[in-house]
């Protein structure tokens, strides 16, 4: 595989959700997304989020940030560092942390876009600090030849199959 | 690229289908749709013209059940098979874990056939990705079609490596899960030999 895959421990979602709980409150939004840039949710945190379709959001809003990307490239930009989509009553803020990893608040008019600007700031630097350490033990983790807990060294043909039984 | 998630018990795949336009990738993801439990799947969402053309990609995630304790879930995405929809492509295909082919079996789509299958390999170079490598199934469609050209023509020409080939009527739902379940066989035997 080219590509390193993605692994999340429980010490650093802990620390992820912790800072992601702290902005949405601070800057009073409804609900704030980490994503990865293949569209994959890392974590969520907000009201009523059982309602909404997060497995979409994540998908659509990694499409939106990958073809903003190419658009940015095609005119010479390095990157349109953040979206902002405006509706009626809810808005989008959609913003990069550390690179890699996709950061969305949606928010409605108990905010505004100067706070939840201001606030993703913060929490970016904080987050970045977060990502950084999980990078260090997942290479750690690849030196020293792989994750020992890794669920799927012991993986048989019949724990595949069951997958399809249904 | 999978995304395994200790904290939440989670593994999550990207999985592709590649080909010429109108070839039926998107038939074939309407067709999982239809005959999965709703427990177990998203809502199909389909980024498409007036006239249902693949303008951006469809996206629809599975959840499969559970391996080792771990939740595993499959998101299926297709890529608009029109040819100036090149770098529409180029992004759908980033962090993919294994890729279907879906050749358009009619002879007058042999040669979009054979095209499309040069862009995949050709993306999926520039992505970092080499198709020799890479979990992959080519699913033959349309067989139910009078001008469907003989099994053996088509992968005597389009086969790449030594991957499973499948006869589909993707309309119908014939070959259609077969080829899902066997390329998801090879990522999740990648994911083992990868550790």
């Amino acid at each position: 595989m080219p590509l390193a895959d993605t692994v999340m421990y429980e010490e650093e979602f802990r620390q992820i959700q912790e800072v992601l709980g702290r902005l949405r409150q601070e800057s009073n939004a409804r609900a704030a997304f980490l994503i990865d840039r293949n569209g994959q949710q890392i974590a969520a945190n907000g009201e009523n989020l059982e309602s909404m379709d997060s497995t979409s959001l994540a998908s659509l809003t990694a499409g939106n940030v990958a073809s903003t990307d190419a658009l940015a490239k095609l005119i010479g930009e390095k990157e349109f560092s953040i979206l902002f989509h405006e509706g009626e009553k809810d808005n989008l803020h959609i913003s990069i942390v550390g690179g890699k990893i996709i950061m969305v608040i949606l928010f409605d008019e108990r905010s505004s876009l100067g706070l939840v600007r201001l606030r993703v700031r913060k929490a970016t630097v904080e987050l970045n600090a977060v990502f950084e350490a999980i990078n260090r033990k997942q290479e750690e983790d690849r030196a020293k030849g792989g994750t020992a807990e890794s669920p799927f060294a012991e993986i048989t043909d019949a724990d595949i199959d069951s997958l399809f039984s249904s | 690229m999978t995304f395994i998630n200790y904290a939440s018990r989670e593994i999550n795949c990207k999985l592709v289908y590649y080909g010429p336009g109108l070839g039926g990738k998107t038939t074939n993801l309407q067709y999982i749709y239809e005959k999965t439990n709703p427990d177990a799947k998203g809502k199909l969402i389909s980024l498409a013209t007036e006239t249902d053309r693949t303008l951006f990609f469809d996206f629809l995630p599975l959840e499969l059940g559970t391996i080792r304790g771990f939740r595993t879930r499959f998101h299926l995405y297709t890529v608009p098979g029109q040819v100036f929809y090149d770098a529409s492509r180029k992004l759908i295909l980033k962090g993919c874990d294994g890729v279907i082919f879906v050749a358009d079996s009619q002879e007058a789509r042999m040669d979009a056939n054979v095209e499309s299958l040069k862009n995949l390999v050709d993306n999926l170079k520039s992505a970092g990705y080499d198709l020799k490598t890479m979990a992959y199934v080519l699913q033959l469609n349309k067989r139910d079609l009078p001008t469907a050209l003989p099994v053996d023509e088509m992968t005597k020409v389009l086969r790449y490596k030594d991957e499973e080939i499948f006869e589909g009527v993707a309309v119908k739902g014939t070959g259609v899960f077969e080829t899902l379940k066997a390329l998801a066989k090879l990522v999740l035997v990648e994911l083992k030999k990868a550790k």
